[in-house]
């Protein structure tokens, strides 16, 4: 029953997905599930963004090390995103400033482009608040956890 | 309208379960239609039927299982959230060896493309949530 493949009974419907990732990675389990959703989605061969944006800023920060807290470190799973399609990742350019974060503290996560002969290209797109707004409004099904 | 009804947090604790149901229940009473409510994240202890909280209080879980059976709702608990939780059915009890099983009446347990699947289906996702 459970642990059979995802069943898709709608498979001419694709809509536009957001996950919406507004909680650090650590203290709570939301980052971790919610990042669950996103690999299992990936079957589904939907349209699928994430959007990083509050502490959610806090997931994608390279070098993580959880050795002490007695967790696991599921960062490097975001840099295999690409290789389920999802190749867009919209990062708040505010909620970084107010973190004191740049770009530059950001996890490296890229995507093939099959439009562009494979050529290999960033999937976080640093975006302010009103064009995050705009994108938002774009979407079929927003899922924030 | 068609709509799938997502509850991220479990009883009491959190008022997310309470305000998911009164607005599936809103929503029944209006004339849409319910594709599926989605436990995830703690919201999976929604459908244990060992919670027992004082008689004077709402009982959240048999609100949900009396609402799903009488609207024949589609109430998915998520498999691998709510084994992490110790919440279980039968045959899930049995093949990870457990001596007993929790799942309510009117709740199944499936995996999360069942979340996916109702986001494709529905007209709209309403996700209730801490």
């Amino acid at each position: 029953m459970s642990m059979e493949e995802p069943e898709n009974t709608h498979p001419d419907v694709i809509k536009k997905f957001m996950y919406v990732n507004r909680r650090a990675p650590y203290g709570t389990v939301y980052a971790l599930e919610t990042l669950e959703v996103v690999l299992i989605g990936a079957a589904f061969d939907q349209d699928v963004s994430l959007a990083f944006l509050d502490d959610g800023v806090f997931q994608i920060v390279k070098g993580q090390d959880t050795t002490q807290i007695g967790m696991k470190n599921f960062s490097p799973t975001f840099r295999a995103l690409g290789d389920y399609e999802v190749s867009k990742l919209y990062v708040e350019k505010e909620s970084l400033e107010e973190r004191g974060l740049a770009p530059d503290d950001l996890l490296e996560i890229t995507y093939e482009d099959e439009d562009d002969d494979w050529a290999e290209k960033p999937s976080i797109r640093i975006v302010d608040r009103t064009e995050l707004t705009k994108i938002m409004a774009a979407q079929d099904v927003i899922l924030s956890f | 309208m068609k709509l799938s009804v997502v509850v991220n947090e479990g009883p009491y604790t959190h008022q997310a379960s309470d305000s998911a149901f009164q607005f599936t229940k809103a929503a029944l009473e209006k004339g849409h239609e319910i594709y599926r409510v989605f436990f995830y994240h703690d919201g999976v202890n929604n459908g244990s039927r060992l919670t027992v909280p004082p008689q004077d209080e709402r009982n959240i879980q048999q609100n949900w299982t009396e609402l799903g059976q009488s609207n024949e709702l589609d109430l998915v608990v998520c498999v691998a959230a709510a084994q992490r939780r110790g919440v279980l059915d039968e045959s899930e009890a049995k093949r990870h060896g457990k001596d007993a099983d929790n799942i309510a009446p009117g709740f199944r347990i499936s995996g999360l493309g069942q979340l996916i699947d109702a986001g494709i289906a529905s007209d709209r996702v309403i996700v209730f949530g801490d």
